[in-house]
């Protein structure tokens, strides 16, 4: 692809989906999808993510707004004019037809034919690592193979953009894993533009470039993996995507970023602004941390600090995590590194560093 | 180690015979009912389309005489001695009925030769051979055809490939070789033939009305498409001759379907729907349609959409996708369907019978004629037993076609 | 529960112990319809009051097959059957039948000679005439010869579907007399005759099966003439129907009560059709239904009306051909395949 990497393939402008004219699968959607990237629209089930994705693929109709692809709207253009190649949850492999008619068939559709088609079909086979499978039957290979075989099809006539429906979600997690890796590095190999999607979050974060995560029909954040984790758009997405520990408290002060907030104990606790705006002290607001970022200390009066119990230890393999229990508060989770273990029932400090702690309201 | 192996080889063969009883067990009952009301009547069936005892049985005497006739000369004249003699062996009128009956249906006018001989079958009883000869010519000058005598020696077997042959217009010639009957005789392979037009008529008619009907139950939520099913089903609720009376009423010259098109003025004289071909495919379809639509739709059902939509996204117009994703997979149902209305549709009997024609008979008929009117009893077999035969011969085709297509699950 | 059952039986006994232990149940099959409810007014409730026993009506189309399955497996149910001629006399050569003890049943010179039968009495005559809807033809047909004028009396003709009669009927309308129709029909010639003769109204031909499609075919004006049962018409005209009889080659035959062979109830049964033969139970017949006596001394009873349109009646039967049950016993396989054959081109 010799687009420029940052350019626009994509654009939904205000797109909005409704099926009952009352409820909305899908709500003022402005989103971009550049020009080969890996863009994962992440979210829990019924939160409009596949819907998007069918819009764009040409099977629904968005109710307003518009999708461009390249600048144009794509809205009259009928899914099969499209020339997006796409991944099924359930492979939707034609099991009357073979592995290379399987792979063959959009070219048969294209009408490439002959040598051609033989070589490509073999490229594409060969690519998911699949040669020699071209005679068999779909239901004669495992689940992992019949993905691969299908994202072979999805690639084969070099399609703008490649859109995929959860495709792992049938795969046991160890083969999930493995084929998690391969996508990546066939990504990267092809350079061709992915849009996926999956309601799980540490597939999200493995794979993509850039994640939209989606909650009630409406996009909650758009970022690159490592943003979305570290610095979460709202209280939604920190504790959609990946682990954290919430505390409730009140606002107490902001000072230029720095916020300060009251747990129901009494302590005082600064943080970062998350998604504050122009809310007033007093109001009820939530801090939020990632496990890796709390520590233990020994001044149980330190700034930022806490006291809490230990509740059990769990062990990681690479690393244990301590649930402590903090009065009035949810259960903390303290990812530590192995060693000697923190007693259980024993009472310990915590610390959790203010540039780590972001508040929400 | 050779013990606890040996131990549990033992175990595992003991383990194995109890399955194989509880198994046993469970489909006995099936397997015994079947046996009563399938298998051995069917055994019966065949059976009496070979059978031919009454000759054998009623006439031993006679037959062993005529096992040295050449069958072209004329009788000798210890035949007609050895007829008499088995006429007075007999315990039973009825096996000179039963004698008659079977002579009859080979040579017409046999019956009353045989019964008027066995009312005087006292007189014959001291004469010698000649004397027996002339007494039978003087009761009927049709005793000395040798074709009487021809069908007597032909018959007396036990066992006949007649009746077969017959149910095939194939004849035993008076030399024992297989030709066709005359033509004005020729009929079973003609109605045969017709039995399978109308069944594949049937069966192609339902197809094209089941299947897409079915296409869109399919696409329907599940307690939606369950609640039209219902109405699917509505022709079974209903006898079969009071289907075909409210066919009557519909499709008469004077019916409702003729008077509303004469009333939109589409026609200015009655269509002809009753009583031919028409009426008997419009009635047999209507009750044959829900043997097409649920298979059919019960594999629809088991397609996901994401095929066709894989198809699309693949480049495939959504038409294209149908015809080259969707209907392959319905082959099973298809062919399920096909099969199902088909074998049912060629043993049609009562709605032929009374919605058509006589040139829209069918084999069932022929079976019923002779098992009912007739008597003939080996005859209607015989015709069973190529009813059975079209069947499973199609049935062969089935398996090959679909074990052929790979179509497993 | 034991105190209570001598109580019971005691009630049973009490209640009626003659009828409850004497009484046997006879089954009796017909063909069903009105002439079914007319034997069960003329004859078998009375017979029910006389002898005290029970009549149970059957229907059936007269397939002879049930008879002979019972018979071959020694398990008859059926005590008394109506039987067409053809069938009487086959299946008194099957030894299908018991033989009749005509000394039981009367005087065999009192009955017309078409109704006795060594396995059978006869119960009725009964004619498959020419019928039309007097309020479609002006001119009434003759004889069978209007029947094949298609230049006459435009239009389709009703037939049964099948051999019998129509080949008849297709002989006389080519000229054959009544009293040589079974003769030339007996030759190779007069077979094809009489098919050929019966080709030229192919085309125009309905065929009907049941008994009760005739008069249906006139009424709605299907069809301008229908071969048919006398006694369907006569039903119709009864519901106010204009439908009218040709007599004049009309075919009759007689239906006859048979016993089958092994019948547990052959006693009761022997009663039974002594008991119908009666001129006066057969006179309650005929006033029900214009189906003919068998016994020559109904006929006297009966006044002219109902005469009139009785098969046996003199005028009627004057130019009618009567069925010869031994020539379709001999000839009706061949005859009917080759019907099949022909209908089927």
């Amino acid at each position: 692809m010799a687009s420029d990497p940052s350019s626009v393939l994509v654009r939904f402008a205000g797109v909005a989906k409704t099926y009952d004219g009352t409820t909305f699968a899908v709500r003022d959607l402005d989103l971009d999808v550049r020009h080969g990237e890996f863009l994962t629209l992440l979210g829990p089930s019924g939160s409009g993510k596949t819907t998007t994705l069918m819009m764009l693929a040409g099977f629904e109709a968005p109710s307003t707004g518009d999708i461009l692809l390249d600048g144009r709207s794509i809205r009259a253009t009928p899914a099969h004019r499209r020339n997006f190649g796409m991944v099924f949850q359930s492979y939707a492999l034609f099991p009357h037809l073979s592995v290379g008619d399987n792979v063959a068939y959009p070219l048969n559709v294209r009408g490439v034919s002959g040598q051609e088609r033989r070589d490509r079909v073999a490229r594409a086979l060969a690519m998911v690592r699949l040669e020699g499978y071209q005679t068999r039957r779909p239901s004669q290979l495992s689940g992992g193979q019949q993905q691969r075989v299908a994202l072979a099809r999805a690639l084969v006539f070099e399609p703008t953009l490649v859109l995929m429906d959860e495709p792992l979600g049938a795969l046991d997690k160890q083969l999930r894993e493995h084929m998690q890796i391969e996508l990546k590095a066939l990504h990267r190999q092809l350079g061709i533009t992915f849009v996926y999607v999956t309601h799980d979050q540490g597939e999200a974060l493995t794979l993509s470039d850039r994640v939209a995560v989606f909650q009630d029909g409406a996009l909650q954040q758009v970022a690159p993996v490592d943003r979305l984790y570290e610095a979460p758009a709202n209280r939604f997405v920190a504790g959609f995507v990946g682990d954290a520990t919430f505390l409730e408290g009140r606002l107490v002060s902001r000072h230029s970023g720095a916020v300060e907030l009251e747990l129901p104990g009494g302590w005082r606790l600064r943080g970062v602004d998350g998604d504050l705006g122009d809310a007033p002290p007093g109001t009820d607001v939530v801090a939020v941390v990632r496990p890796e970022r709390i520590a233990f200390t020994s001044e149980p009066a330190g700034e930022n600090a806490l006291s809490a119990t230990v509740e059990d230890v769990i062990y990681f393999g690479d690393h244990l995590r301590a649930r402590c229990a903090i009065d009035g508060q949810a259960v903390a989770t303290v990812k530590v590194p192995l060693g000697p273990r923190p007693p259980v029932g024993g009472a310990v400090s915590l610390h959790l560093p203010a540039e780590h702690l972001r508040i929400y309201r | 180690m050779a013990g606890s192996e040996a131990d549990a080889a033992r175990a595992l063969a003991r383990d194995r015979r109890a399955r194989v009883l509880q198994a046993l067990g469970l489909t006995a009952p099936l397997l015994v009912f079947l046996a009563f009301t399938f298998l051995i009547p069917i055994g019966a069936l065949l059976m009496r389309a070979v059978e031919n005892p009454e000759v054998a049985r009623a006439l031993p005497a006679t037959v062993a005489v005529l096992d040295s006739w050449d069958t072209v000369s004329a009788p000798p004249d210890g035949a007609y001695r050895a007829f008499a003699d088995d006429l007075l062996a007999m315990a039973e009128p009825a096996d000179a009925g039963g004698l008659a009956r079977r002579l009859n249906s080979e040579l017409p006018g046999a019956r009353s030769l045989v019964m008027g001989a066995f009312r005087q079958r006292e007189s014959f009883a001291t004469l010698d051979a000649p004397a027996a000869k002339a007494a039978f010519l003087a009761l009927d000058e049709r005793w000395q055809q040798p074709e009487l005598w021809r069908v007597i020696a032909r018959n007396g077997s036990r066992w006949t490939p007649d009746y077969l042959l017959a149910s095939v217009d194939r004849r035993r010639d008076a030399t024992g070789d297989v030709v066709a009957v005359p033509e004005e005789q020729a009929v079973f392979v003609r109605i045969l033939l017709r039995t399978l037009g109308i069944g594949a008529t049937v069966t192609l008619v339902c197809l094209v009305l089941a299947y897409p009907l079915a296409w869109w139950l399919s696409t329907l939520p599940v307690r939606k498409a369950n609640r039209l099913l219902i109405l699917v089903l509505v022709p079974f609720w209903t006898s079969v001759l009071v289907r075909v009376a409210a066919w009557i009423v519909l499709l008469q010259s004077e019916g409702l379907v003729n008077r509303a098109l004469a009333g939109l003025g589409w026609i200015d004289r009655p269509l002809e729907l009753l009583f031919n071909r028409t009426g008997v495919i419009i009635a047999m379809v209507h009750i044959l349609l829900p043997f097409m639509i649920l298979p059919l739709y019960s594999v629809m059902k088991g397609i996901p959409r994401d095929y066709q939509r894989a198809a699309v996204s693949l480049g495939s117009h959504p038409l294209g996708a149908f015809v080259r994703v969707f209907v392959p997979q319905t082959l099973p149902g298809v062919t399920a369907g096909v099969l199902l209305v088909f074998i049912l549709a060629i043993g049609y009997y009562v709605t032929p019978a009374l919605l058509g024609g006589p040139a829209d008979q069918m084999l069932s008929s022929s079976v019923a004629q002779y098992a009912n009117v007739e008597l003939n009893w080996g005859m209607a077999c015989a015709l069973g037993a190529v009813l059975l035969t079209a069947t499973l011969v199609l049935y062969g085709v089935y398996r090959r076609f679909a074990t052929g297509e790979g179509l497993t699950a | 529960m034991p105190p209570c059952l001598p109580r019971l039986l005691a009630a049973v006994l009490l209640s009626g112990a003659t009828a409850v232990l004497a009484q046997t149940t006879v089954t009796v099959v017909n063909f069903g319809g009105a002439n079914g409810n007319a034997q069960k007014k003329a004859y078998y409730e009375p017979f029910e009051k006389a002898a005290g026993v029970r009549m149970v009506p059957v229907e059936y189309n007269g397939e002879q097959a049930k008879v002979k399955a019972m018979v071959e497996a020694r398990k008859v149910t059926w005590d008394i059957v109506e039987t067409e001629s053809p069938d009487v006399d086959r299946g008194c050569d099957e030894g299908l039948f018991e033989r009749i003890d005509w000394s039981r049943i009367g005087n065999k010179a009192d009955f017309l000679p078409a109704a006795v039968h060594d396995c059978g009495v006869g119960i009725f005559f009964w004619s498959t005439v020419i019928a039309y809807n007097a309020d479609r033809v002006k001119e009434p047909p003759r004889h069978w010869a209007d029947f094949w004028d298609l230049r006459k009396y435009p239009g389709k003709r009703a037939l049964r579907k099948g051999a019998r009669y129509n080949l008849e009927f297709a002989l006389m309308a080519d000229g054959v007399k009544p009293a040589d129709v079974y003769k030339v029909l007996a030759t190779p010639e007069g077979a094809e005759r009489a098919f050929r003769k019966l080709a030229e109204l192919k085309p125009h031909l309905q065929w009907w099966e049941a008994g009760a499609q005739p008069p249906q075919f006139l009424v709605a004006g299907d069809v301008i003439m229908a071969s048919s049962y006398n006694g369907r018409i006569d039903a119709a005209q009864r519901e106010g129907r204009n439908l009218r009889i040709t007599w004049t080659g009309s075919i009759f035959d007689v239906d006859f009560w048979t016993i089958p062979k092994g019948s547990p109830n052959r006693d009761v049964a022997m009663r039974f059709i002594a008991f119908a033969s009666d001129p006066d139970r057969q006179a309650d017949y005929a006033r029900l239904i214009s189906y003919g006596p068998t016994h020559s001394k109904t006929l006297g009873k009966l006044d002219a009306k109902v005469l009139a349109n009785l098969p046996s009646a003199p005028a009627n039967a004057k130019d009618a051909l009567r069925f010869d049950f031994r020539f379709w016993a001999d000839q009706g396989e061949v005859l009917e395949k080759r019907f099949a054959a022909w209908a089927a081109q």
